[in-house]
């Protein structure tokens, strides 16, 4: 545990060192902020007009975890990949670390970049309580965010994994990006297309868990184990991947 | 403290390393000589359970390298061929982290402490990326000695040093061997003389031979090598040394020098002085030569003298 947390403190400390990190927490909130801005003024404007609903927290959660699809994957493919390609894995693996701790670690470091990102974004709910009457709805906020930091954690876990299989960093850049699409999107795809089997592959889909519950304020338990098992699917995968590294 | 038995390791169809068996004793400097690609690297990296063999075991400090790995690395000290930094950290902190990773209590005056073994304490706010190579090396040094290891594995800590840091590395190195079992890496046969009590001829994978340096030299040899100069023209000085009772192997050398050897207990030099001098020649110089590790290979392969040398 105490091997986790210091690898994890080191990695986050890296991210307020590295451009990439600041490039992209500051796009997503400007473009959250863009967006959120939009929903308002759309919202003061057409108020009067039609019968329509005071806008949610959704207009902040919806665009964010489509931006995490995108951007995350630069986040996370240099964790394991990076020391691969400068050597220093050597040092990580002779050090006296368990690979699983290692993996972990570097997960929690990523983790813990997110939630900051994550805990800077509520300026927007709190602006929107400010806004509209009678306040927003707290149920569906407290639900649509832990879902985002759900969604931003089995990211990560996945990310990590892939980035354990390469030492370039564009390379797992790409193909973290593609699992994430793959994960996102694909499934749900393939089951509008899929004669059979679409049961499974709905279940599969990451979106159906997050749109179709916890953005709408309700947090089912099997959402929760389905996140949960793709964080431990990606640092268990990330895990084998380090340790088959050692025997090549 | 170092025993490894039948140790063999592939990369896929090529076979890095096979069947070695040695042993490093407790506070003994033991050198790894060979050419590129003989098999130092991998050797090391299983000695520190950077990864498993595919045949053979090694036990380090008492443990086995594959099945009880971690106890092995708390007690390893490892200075890997490309030393691992973190060119974006400053010393300090690389060092710390480590340090913290290796769960030393007061980490901070430890690290102060290596810092000042390796001469680098006034270097330890500087980022990594903006050290000479040299430095570099002493952190990687520095980080291999935080935890007081029993066994230091140093994969070949000069290369690539200006000649005053080779000094320097290597007067540390010594001072460290002191009270610690060193298996270290080199392709300088004056390094592995200089600093090790004993050395592993490795090539090809295989020990072909292993001794004190000394030893390795007059048995490899069966005898010592001296060079004769003399002023001027040098017109029939090799017959003239032939002819002194003791003497093999007259060569000249493309310098204009002339080669002999003698066996070893029978030293023929002041014959030889004589005869030079009385042969009217104006002797400048007799001097012992060194032996290079190229000659070495060239020998040990030539006599086949690796397989009785690596049976025993
Ligand atoms: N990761 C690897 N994958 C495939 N082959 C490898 C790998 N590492 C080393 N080898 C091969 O194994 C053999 C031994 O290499 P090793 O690095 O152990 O030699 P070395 O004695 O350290 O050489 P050098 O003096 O150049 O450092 C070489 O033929 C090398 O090509
Ligand atoms: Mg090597």
């Amino acid at each position: 545990m105490r091997n986790i947390w210091i690898i994890a403190r080191r990695e986050y400390k890296l991210y307020f060192i590295s451009p990439i990190a600041y490039v992209i927490a500051f796009l997503m909130l400007l473009i959250i902020g863009i967006l959120f801005a939009l929903a308002l003024v759309y919202y003061s404007n057409n108020a009067f007009m039609m019968p329509m609903g005071a806008p949610d927290v959704t207009i902040v959660t919806q665009p964010f975890v489509f931006l995490m699809v995108l951007s995350l994957p630069a986040l996370t493919m240099r964790l394991l990949a990076d020391e691969q390609r400068m050597g220093t894995m050597e040092l990580l693996l002779t050090a006296p670390v368990r690979d699983w701790e290692l993996v972990a670690g570097k997960w929690l470091g990523a983790f813990l970049f997110m939630l900051t990102l994550i805990g800077v974004t509520l300026i927007f709910p709190i602006m929107l309580n400010g806004v509209v009457d009678p306040g927003i709805d707290q149920g569906l906020m407290v639900a649509a965010y832990v879902g985002v930091i759900l969604v931003s954690a089995a990211f990560l876990a996945l990310g990590v994994a892939v980035s354990a299989l390469f030492s370039n960093n564009l390379a797992a850049f790409f193909a973290t990006l593609v699992v994430f699409v793959v994960f996102w999107w694909m499934f749900d795809l393939a089951a509008g297309i899929l004669p059979a089997g679409g049961e499974i592959l709905r279940y599969l889909s990451m979106q159906s868990h997050f749109y179709g519950s916890m953005n709408r304020g309700i947090i089912n338990l099997s959402d929760v184990v389905y996140f949960l098992s793709l964080i431990a699917l990606g640092l268990f995968t990330g895990s084998v991947a380090v340790e088959t590294r050692r025997w090549r | 403290m170092i025993q490894v038995v039948g140790l063999t390791k592939d990369y896929g169809a090529r076979r890095a390393i096979e069947n070695l068996t040695f042993e490093a004793r407790q506070g003994e400097v033991l050198g790894f000589l060979g050419p590129n690609g003989a098999g130092k690297t991998t050797t090391m990296r299983i000695l520190t359970g950077y990864m498993p063999p595919t045949a053979g075991t090694a036990r380090v400090a008492g443990y086995d390298v594959v099945s009880e790995s971690l106890e092995v690395r708390r007690r390893v000290g490892y200075l890997p061929e490309t030393v691992p930094l973190y060119p974006d950290m400053t010393v300090f902190d690389y060092l710390e982290f480590m340090a913290d990773l290796r769960h030393l209590p007061n980490a901070d005056d430890r690290v102060a402490e290596v810092l000042d073994v390796v001469g680098m304490a006034e270097r330890a706010d500087s980022y990594i990326g903006n050290l000479s190579k040299g430095m570099r090396q002493r952190v990687g040094l520095a980080q291999a000695l935080l935890h007081k290891p029993e066994v230091l594995i140093l994969d070949e800590p000069t290369i690539g040093l200006d000649p005053a840091q080779v000094v320097e590395v290597r007067n540390l190195i010594r001072e460290i061997g002191r009270d610690r079992t060193v298996l270290l890496s080199t392709h300088i046969l004056s390094e592995a003389q200089q600093l090790c009590d004993r050395v592993l001829i490795i090539n090809k994978g295989h020990i072909v031979a292993e001794d004190t340096p000394e030893n390795l030299q007059a048995r490899l040899f069966g005898a010592e090598r001296v060079v004769v100069r003399v002023r001027g023209d040098a017109e029939g000085l090799e017959e003239r040394i032939a002819a002194v009772d003791g003497v093999q192997d007259v060569e000249r050398k493309a310098d204009g020098g002339v080669e002999f050897r003698f066996a070893p207990g029978q030293d023929v030099r002041p014959q030889v002085a004589r005869a030079v001098v009385q042969a009217g020649y104006d002797l400048l110089e007799m001097r012992p030569v060194g032996v290079s590790l190229e000659e070495i290979f060239l020998q040990l392969t030539r006599d086949n003298v690796g397989a009785d040398a690596s049976n025993e």
